[in-house]
């Protein structure tokens, strides 16, 4: 979707030494205008430092960070189009809302009414209307995030750099945080930065995510493809869940490869199927989420494929239930995910069953 | 389990921690010379004789220009000593930290002669600036102590924000990290004040022909007759030091709550 | 619109002041005071150690290198009874000190209310800061004999005369000072009670240790680190004390820093003064090490460390071979004046602990 916009931020073989530790090793990316982009990754992957290099606060030992297609070398922090919601909101403790939310704009050459306006504006912006004569703190762990967003926002930054902004809410918060996020992203249109851990926040809010791992990118691309086509083991492993199980590949032809996988059979997969091992321990596997094996209930038939299975454990989640199944020719249990539908039994241990699943939900690891 | 004999003992560990200062107020209003039980009825002359001691106010001119000056610059010092150790790492850092808290441990007789030493040696004449001298290097190591509690419950983070909002390193010093240490830095005054004013080995060593408050009062002990007086003084000091510091820890607690932090306790 | 996006990518990519390197910058911020701790605290310090090693002559010194004020301050009985009686107040001061604030900040940290442990540590602290001269002064008072102690005991006919043990000697010293570093021992051992996570002793007690058994192997070794620092704030200075023995320690109550002061300001002898006094650092170093020493060692028997054990009983058993040869040394010197029980206590004590390693080792 956003593959016509202009480039905002650009790494160039990005490295960065903290002494001896090699915290970021060769970041090539392109960030687009108006893109909600995430950086996902375990802690200690360098996903904060790398947003820290675009605020300025952090040096890099080698390449380039361009904003706007200027190298950023030699400007500071301080100047730089870009501002930082922080993961502990930094908000001033000393000073008001209003005077927290109008920070940015001492040296602004507006006059004073209209600066109030603005700060009003910001914080009508972010529902904390009224809010402005509250002391700092004062303020719920949602106000302050609030709070941090409207004082970045008032500065018109070309990109907001969110470090980890919801992970001190709770579970409820967070989620109404992330669909505020977003919204409020599409009606400034400016570029967010976001630094997560959480792959499902990752998942829900952003155009794009690159995963990290060690320095490095390991993948960059779309929710969906991350999901359906992890790049790696190690992504599909770090993102939802995934079974794996052992094949044996038989045949190349083309960008065609014939597999066997045990308890599936001989499948034929696409190249765009095909991908690194990196992160997996044994040989060949083929994963797939889930979501994509089917139980075929009394009546149903299969769509490419299917097998006869045991339930081994179920785990009832209200609106959808789990099910540890065992297909018949494999060595370990898979997991499989049904939406629970009014009049459909949840299924006992030992219930023997038939599931279904097709080729194309399919990833094959070499 | 609520601390039974805990209680008790802490209770009468502070009476044995107090046992001096209250007995200090009882002998001051004792019309008595000698300065021994039983009491001998109630007088505020030995007050009065305080307004007519030259020595005493020539004395406590002294003390006060030096408790000025050294609860000032040491301030200084630490705001310096304080705010490296807490916002940077540096070569050496705990070597250089620990020579500028060595005083804290140091038996005050080794600073004060290593001190005479070599000023007599550079040639400076002793007078109260050299007890200044001495005074500033006892009262930094406090001073930083006290500050260092403060710079630590600011938030990098904050630093950043304001930076990143188009502040330079300057005006962020003074928009953010001044009026957030400024309680601490208030409380470093009165306390190193304090200290200095009762600071009395360097005193002694370093003030030459001059003298100070402790000075003074370690002089007149070599005559009973004065003794009285001089825990008026002592009575009138105690006092004084208490509101000092009681000002002094109301500064560092709102320093602390405003920044957001947790109260660990004391002063050191 | 200084701030504005527009005006703010416009900037010209002027070269912008060389970010300082860290190390950099805190070498810069921390050098004032510094500096002024090298010039007037670091530089006098290393004078009066060269002193110490000159050759007095008459109103002056002589630049002459000899250890002649060493083996004059070690040999001499005045020196070394003087010496040996600071390290003896020195020791019982700390231990008296030590003991008795424990409970108190352990009542502090583990029973007071959070809301009123920051008032309990400025009662604790207040009168620390509250003068000095006059506080010793006052417990001549107490002390003395037509004070409070004795006229209160002779009033409740609990003695006949007077108690004259109670001053102008070293019990005299040892109380004073143990009043005037009550505080120094009470604040560190609070903060290390106060870090140690609650849900271990709970997790003590749950897994059905006693309370008693639950404070000497949960709380007393989590709280050393405290201890370790109290010990060092009250030892170092109090060998040192000038004030105290002057005015409550009488006649036979001198200690180092008396000496130090009367050869440096009325005999004008700086080296032997010097050397004195960098002897009093040397013998508290001395036994600061053989301390850490011994803990070392309980450590270890205590936690009875997995792994690696052959190299780390080698590394203990050498350092508790160095200690029994230093205390050794010690104790010879000490032996020829008198033996204090303390050395030999703690040679017993790390006997023990030897024992116990090879108990150890033999269960391993």
């Amino acid at each position: 979707m956003s593959s016509e916009k202009p480039v905002m931020i650009e790494f160039k073989d990005v490295h960065k030494y903290y002494g001896d530790y090699h915290a970021l090793r060769g970041i090539n990316a392109t960030i687009r205008a108006g893109e909600f982009f995430s950086l996902l990754g375990p802690s200690g992957c360098g996903k904060t430092t790398l947003l820290r290099t675009i605020a300025g606060f952090e040096g890099i030992s080698s390449g380039a960070v361009m904003i706007g297609g200027e190298d950023m070398a030699d400007v500071p922090a301080n100047q730089r189009p870009t501002n930082m919601v922080f993961q502990s909101y930094a908000i001033f403790p000393h000073l008001t809302v209003e005077e927290n939310v109008g920070f940015g704009l001492r040296k602004d050459p507006r006059s004073k009414a209209e600066k109030a306006k603005a700060v009003e504006d910001a914080l009508g912006m972010v529902g904390l209307k009224g809010f402005g004569a509250r002391a700092a703190h004062a303020l719920s762990g949602g106000q302050r995030q609030r709070v941090a967003l409207a004082r970045a926002l008032i500065l018109k930054p070309k990109v907001l750099l969110l470090d980890e902004p919801l992970s001190a809410l709770d579970k409820k918060m967070r989620e109404q945080m992330q669909v505020e996020l977003i919204k409020l992203q599409r009606q400034v249109g400016i570029t967010f930065i976001l630094v997560t851990h959480d792959q499902e926040e990752a998942l829900v809010m952003s155009d794009r995510i690159a995963v990290m791992f060690e320095g490095q990118i390991a993948q960059l691309a779309d929710p969906e493809t991350l999901y359906r086509r992890p790049a790696s083991r190690k992504v599909a492993d770090f993102i939802g869940t995934m079974n794996f199980l052992p094949a044996k590949i038989l045949n190349e032809a083309g960008s065609k490869v014939e597999v066997d996988a045990q308890g599936f059979g001989k499948i034929t997969l696409d190249g765009a199927q095909v991908m690194s091992a990196e992160g997996s321990e044994g040989g060949a596997t083929v994963g797939f989420r889930p979501e994509t094996l089917t139980i075929l209930f009394d009546g149903q038939t299969g769509s490419d494929f299917e097998s006869e299975a045991v339930v081994e454990e179920v785990v009832y989640y209200g609106d959808m239930t789990y099910y540890d199944i065992k297909i018949k020719g494999c060595d370990t249990a898979v997991r499989l995910s049904m939406r629970n539908v009014f009049g459909r039994p949840v299924l006992d241990i030992g219930t023997k069953t038939r599931v279904a699943w097709s080729a194309g939900a399919l990833v094959l690891f070499r | 389990m609520n601390g039974g004999w805990f209680r008790i003992y802490a209770y009468g560990f502070l009476l044995f921690l107090y046992a001096p200062i209250l007995l200090l107020p009882i002998f001051a209003f004792n019309d008595g010379a000698i300065v021994a039980f039983p009491l001998a009825g109630f007088t505020t002359k030995w007050f009065d004789q305080l307004w007519v001691e030259p020595a005493l106010h020539q004395a406590l001119k002294n003390s006060l220009i030096i408790a000025v000056s050294a609860s000032i610059l040491s301030t200084c010092l630490g705001i310096f000593a304080a705010r490296a150790s807490t916002r940077y790492n540096f070569p050496f850092k705990g070597g250089i930290i620990g020579m500028i808290m060595l005083p804290l441990v140091l038996p005050e007789i080794i600073l004060a002669i290593a001190l005479l030493v070599v000023l007599l040696g550079v040639g400076i004449p002793l007078s109260i600036y050299t007890v200044i001298l001495g005074h500033v290097l006892v009262c930094t190591p406090f001073s930083i102590a006290v500050l260092t509690a403060a710079f630590q419950s600011l938030d990098k983070s904050l630093e950043e924000a304001a930076y990143d909002l188009g502040e330079t390193p300057a005006s962020t010093f003074r928009l953010i990290i001044l009026p957030l240490v400024t309680p601490g830095i208030i409380s470093s005054l009165l306390m190193t004040f304090t200290i200095s004013l009762d600071e009395f080995l360097m005193a002694f060593f370093l003030a030459g022909t001059e003298s100070t408050l402790p000075v003074y009062i370690f002089s007149q002990f070599r005559f009973p007759k004065s003794v009285p007086v001089v825990l008026a003084l002592g009575t009138v000091l105690v006092v004084a030091s208490i509101i000092l510091l009681t000002i002094a820890e109301y500064f560092r607690r709102r320093g602390i709550a405003k920044t957001g932090g947790k109260d660990t306790g004391g002063f050191l | 619109m200084a701030q504005t996006a527009a005006t703010k990518s416009n900037l010209p990519a002027r070269a912008a002041p060389k970010q300082r390197s860290e190390a950099a910058s805190g070498l810069l911020m921390v050098s004032p005071t510094a500096i002024y701790a090298l010039l007037l605290l670091a530089a006098p310090l290393i004078t009066i150690f060269t002193y110490s090693f000159l050759t007095d002559g008459y109103l002056t010194v002589e630049l002459t290198p000899t250890i002649g004020s060493y083996v004059e301050a070690w040999t001499n009985e005045v020196y070394r009874v003087v010496m040996l009686r600071s390290l003896g107040v020195a020791m019982a001061v700390t231990l008296v000190t030590v003991v008795l604030a424990f409970p108190i900040a352990y009542y502090v940290s583990f029973y007071v209310e959070p809301s009123r442990k920051s008032l309990w540590l400025f009662l604790i602290t207040i009168p620390f800061w509250t003068s000095y001269l006059i506080r010793v002064f006052l417990w001549k008072v107490i002390l003395g004999f037509n004070g409070v102690v004795n006229s209160g005991l002779l009033g409740l006919g609990i003695i006949d005369e007077p108690l004259t043990f109670i001053l102008y000697n070293t019990n005299a010293i040892v109380i004073t000072l143990a009043h005037a570093y009550a505080p120094f021992a009470i604040l560190p051992i609070f903060v290390a009670l106060e870090k140690i996570d609650r849900s271990f002793l709970e997790a003590g007690r749950d897994l059905g240790e006693s309370s008693f058994v639950t404070f000497f192997r949960v709380t007393l070794p989590l709280a050393m680190p405290g201890v370790i620092s109290a010990v060092m704030i009250v030892f170092i200075p109090t060998i040192g004390d000038y004030v105290t023995p002057h005015l409550v320690g009488g006649p036979e109550g001198k200690m180092v820093a008396n000496l130090v002061q009367v050869l440096y300001l009325k005999l004008d002898n700086y080296p032997l003064g010097s050397a004195l006094a960098v002897s009093s650092m040397l013998l508290v170093g001395l036994v600061l090490v053989m301390a850490t020493m011994q803990l070392a060692i309980f450590g270890y028997v205590f936690k009875r460390i997995a792994g690696q054990t052959q190299l780390i009983l080698a590394i203990f058993t050498a350092l508790a071979a160095a200690q029994a040869l230093l205390a050794v040394v010690i104790a010879l010197w000490l032996v020829t004046g008198n033996a204090p029980l303390t050395v030999v206590l703690g040679t017993a004590v790390h006997v023990v602990a030897l024992l116990a390693l090879r108990r150890k080792r033999s269960a391993l």
